[in-house]
């Protein structure tokens, strides 16, 4: 096959997308001008419910083997040990790479942290997590963002969800573009073209699939030609996320996700496999944004934690409190946040689950607030009726 | 063919076969095969037992790999798997309307088991045979005595490992309950959180379940009930008494299948997937009368969806990325040999792998699920690469043959004017028409 030059490549699909903007008003537009702010802002949603202790290990807290020794790693300093994050708390030992943002201040553990809704149920957690209300909502706040920030003159796109559908956190009035490598051979952009006329009037195939083109030019323009052989796995993903953020007329919100993390059983063993994984991806994720990481932050999160105890079967059942990361150059980082409720049998949820002291969405504003400048008002407006759980202070070096 | 015969074969079933003959009756034809046995199960298949023979072949296989280091990779699950997902491909390739086996795939859904688990790959084609396509037209509550008992689903949710605290074995070994499939089975296969049951009712129907195991050391291998593993005493859930024993579990799954709250379930759910995202009001309650009035007959409700006046204004539900290949490879209706292989692949490609849903809840069933600018570009860029298959196919006859009078004029247009076969039969396939079932 020959690979025509990106230039030509980027004409051509110019030519397609400028016939897109004619019949849309122009809101399509291949003029993918600077957005307005230099910040980022990146979510990584944990599906599936990540145990939080397993991963900021509270090894101070003498309570602890007394629940779950058999989940807990050996101690800082012994082989195999726990990341120390200064004398209370350890990482895993698979995050090491998030260990070294620790080391760089950049990274942020905030914990004991639950989403809005007080629930067991993974799908109902993770739509609430998503609405960022503790009722149902048709929207998402992701998206909610996007509407607040100022819309960049070109009429880019303000958001970005990577993976091939758009999860409901970015879902909502703001146009959102997705993008994930290709893995199908593509017909010729005048096929595209015919297939847009036909789309035209269909009130869900029609922004859609208008969306996807515009989305696949400017992801070529900045990546060039995909990659052939098939999505590479959540580290390549973030990488390439990175990059596009990155891009002076980028997309400034994106929303990855990563599963394997509901440890019903064996859990010692089952999750450090999504650990490293998540762990890869961040890296990769900075290595991605180059020079942008420094106006960056990323929120990594999880619709609840589990049980402090260890179940039947090695593992663990759902649960409340969990933890939540932050990380960026932008995150002022290099300790952890918690108000630790303890673990003595009182101090449980339910007598169960970790207690959670902080709510989600005062982390998400005590970023996002501080990084994007928003007032109060405009909070209220990305997470309504969230007023009991305000900003938390001093999560960001954005004064 | 008229514009209901069109609808019907569109809404109902997986999308006409090539130029297949046409019912001259089609409500009559969709019901008529609810009649009888499904024919999927005279066709040979692979029991629960034999792909628990072929795990403990490999379990085996790989003990003695890492005594030696020699062996090669051990297989017997991965061929038995690739040999009957070929089978299930054929059948949904090959049946004549397909509105059983659109049931079949619902039920499926319903209650995912998913490879997502790979303990689950020996067995998870024989669930669908044992447990689902048995009852899909029978009642509800034998469809979910058979899902509770069925290694899959004991696997998949974790139930095989979960022991009675203060049963025999629970104090011999110090283990204890694992909540997923009592917590799964409310929230997801029956009552649904809107009957308003607590953590309590979570943990209190895991001891009912305790003791519904396998053992892989029977022969053959297979469901067995451990009473040693058993959570003594009665237990209350959801306000009700349920005895020690195997017994209990029995009465609490008669109670489960027939609550008021699961026909709501389950009629919301039906009518989501055969009528519109956003279920009409009316349509749901039609449906939750016949499951009451009829003890949770699931035949019974499957033709009143036919009924439904709902059912038969303009086509709004997304086609699946599995339906949509299907629908596209049935209309092809490409000789076995020059089918594209790999049908599994294609659909996770286009974000829906067969069985392995990523979470218990299965996959979504709404358009704003499936109609993400990518996922939509994935679809047109599938359907011009399985087109260069039909380069002897006439695009605007199959196009009448597969959508008769749901064709758009600016399609046909569109497609008299491309620059090749592959390029009309994409424009087909991708036109917006295409995708609504």
């Amino acid at each position: 096959m020959t690979v025509p030059h990106p230039s030509l490549r980027l004409t051509r699909r110019s030519a397609l997308l400028g016939l897109t903007a004619a019949f849309t008003a122009g809101r399509y537009s291949l003029a993918l001008a600077s957005a307005a702010t230099p910040k980022r802002f990146v979510v990584v949603i944990l599906r599936g419910a990540l145990d939080g202790m397993s991963a900021v290990v509270p090894y101070g807290d003498a309570a602890l083997a007394d629940w779950r020794a058999p989940l807990v790693p050996p101690q800082p300093g012994a082989a195999g040990g726990l990341l120390d994050l200064g004398g209370f708390y350890g990482l895993h030992p698979a995050l090491a790479g998030l260990h070294g943002l620790y080391q760089a201040g950049e990274l942020l553990p905030v914990h004991a942290v639950a989403g809005p809704y007080r629930v067991r149920s993974h799908f109902e957690a993770q739509d609430y997590l998503e609405f960022g209300a503790d009722h149902a909502m048709t929207s998402g706040w992701m998206n909610r963002l996007a509407q607040e920030l100022p819309a960049a003159p070109g009429g880019a796109d303000t958001a970005l969800a990577v993976g091939a559908d758009i999860p409901l956190m970015l879902r909502g009035a703001a146009a959102v573009g997705s993008w994930l490598p290709q893995s199908f051979a593509q017909p010729a952009p005048e096929l595209y073209a015919r297939l847009l006329e036909l789309y035209r009037h269909d009130p869900v195939t029609g922004p859609a699939v208008a969306e996807g083109l515009k989305e696949r030019g400017f992801t070529e323009a900045t990546l060039g030609q995909p990659a052939a052989g098939g999505p590479g796995g959540f580290a390549a993903l973030c990488h390439g996320a990175g990059r596009l953020l990155a891009a002076p007329e980028g997309p400034r919100l994106a929303v990855l996700e990563i599963g394997g993390w509901d440890t019903h059983t064996q859990q010692a063993n089952r999750l450090v496999f999504p650990l490293r994984q998540l762990d890869a991806g961040m890296v990769q994720l900075k290595a991605g944004l180059g020079a942008a990481w420094r106006d960056s932050a990323v929120l990594v999160m999880t619709e609840f934690g589990r049980t402090v105890r260890v179940n039947g079967t090695g593992g663990t059942d759902h649960g409340t409190g969990t933890v939540a990361f932050l990380l960026g150059g932008d995150v002022a980082g290099g300790r952890v946040q918690a108000d630790w409720p303890g673990l003595a049998q009182a101090r449980l949820f339910e007598n169960r689950d970790l207690q959670a002291t902080a709510d989600l969405r005062a982390v998400a504003k005590g970023v996002i607030g501080p990084m994007f400048g928003l007032n109060a008002a405009a909070l209220e407006r990305v997470f309504p009726q969230s007023g009991r759980a305000a900003g938390l202070a001093g999560l960001v070096r954005t004064a | 063919m008229d514009t209901r015969t069109a609808h019907a074969l569109v809404r109902f079933g997986l999308g006409r076969v090539g130029q297949s003959e046409v019912p001259p009756d089609p409500l009559a034809a969709l019901a008529a095969e609810l009649e009888g046995p499904d024919p999927a199960l005279a066709q040979p298949g692979a029991s629960a037992a034999e792909g628990l023979i072929a795990l403990r072949q490999d379990r085996a296989a790989r003990r003695a790999r890492k005594a030696d280091g020699a062996l090669a990779e051990p297989n017997h699950v991965r061929g038995l798997l690739a040999a009957e997902t070929a089978r299930l491909a054929d059948h949904v390739l090959t049946t004549p309307l397909g509105f059983r086996e659109r049931l079949v795939w619902f039920w499926v859904n319903h209650f995912t088991v998913s490879l997502r688990r790979p303990q689950v790959a020996g067995v998870i084609t024989a669930y669908i045979r044992e447990a689902i396509r048995p009852h899909v037209t029978g009642r509800f509550h034998d469809m979910l005595l058979a899902v509770m008992n069925h290694p899959a689903m004991l696997m998949y949710l974790d139930n095989v490992g979960s022991i009675g605290p203060d049963s025999p074995v629970g104090q011999r070994f110090h283990r204890g309950l694992n909540e997923n499939l009592a917590r799964e089975s409310l929230e997801l296969h029956t009552v649904t959180p809107a009957s308003g049951y607590t953590q309590a009712d979570v943990t209190s129907y895991a001891k009912i379940l305790t003791g519904w195991s396998i053992d892989l050391r029977l022969n053959p291998p297979g469901y067995v009930f451990r009473l040693n593993a058993h959570e003594p005493g009665d237990k209350l859930l959801m306000g009700r008494r349920f005895p020690h024993g195997r017994g209990g579990a029995l009465e609490a799954f008669a109670f489960l299948a027939h609550h008021p709250a699961t026909y709501r379930n389950l009629a919301t759910k039906l009518v989501r997937h055969f009528v519109a995202d956003d279920p009409p009001q009316g349509a749901v309650a039609r449906l939750e009368a016949v499951l009451r009035e009829t003890g949770g007959d699931l035949k019974a409700a499957s033709l009143a969806l036919l009924q439904l006046p709902e059912a038969w204004t303009p086509l709004t539900k997304l086609r699946s990325p599995f339906d949509y290949v299907v629908a596209v490879l049935r209309a092809m209706d490409l000789p076995p040999a020059r089918r594209p292989p790999q049908m599994t692949r294609v659909m996770a490609g286009l974000g829906q792998a067969p069985l392995a849903a990523p979470l218990p809840n299965g996959w979504p069933d709404t358009a704003a699920d499936w109609a993400g600018p990518e996922a939509m570009m994935r679809r047109i860029d599938w359907a011009y690469g399985v087109s260069a298959r039909g380069a002897e196919l006439d695009a605007p006859e199959l196009a009448d043959a597969a959508l008769g009078p749901l064709l758009h004029a600016d399609t046909l247009a569109q497609m008299r004017r491309a620059g090749s076969r592959r390029d009309a039969l994409t424009l087909l396939f991708a036109s917006p028409e295409f995708q609504r079932r």
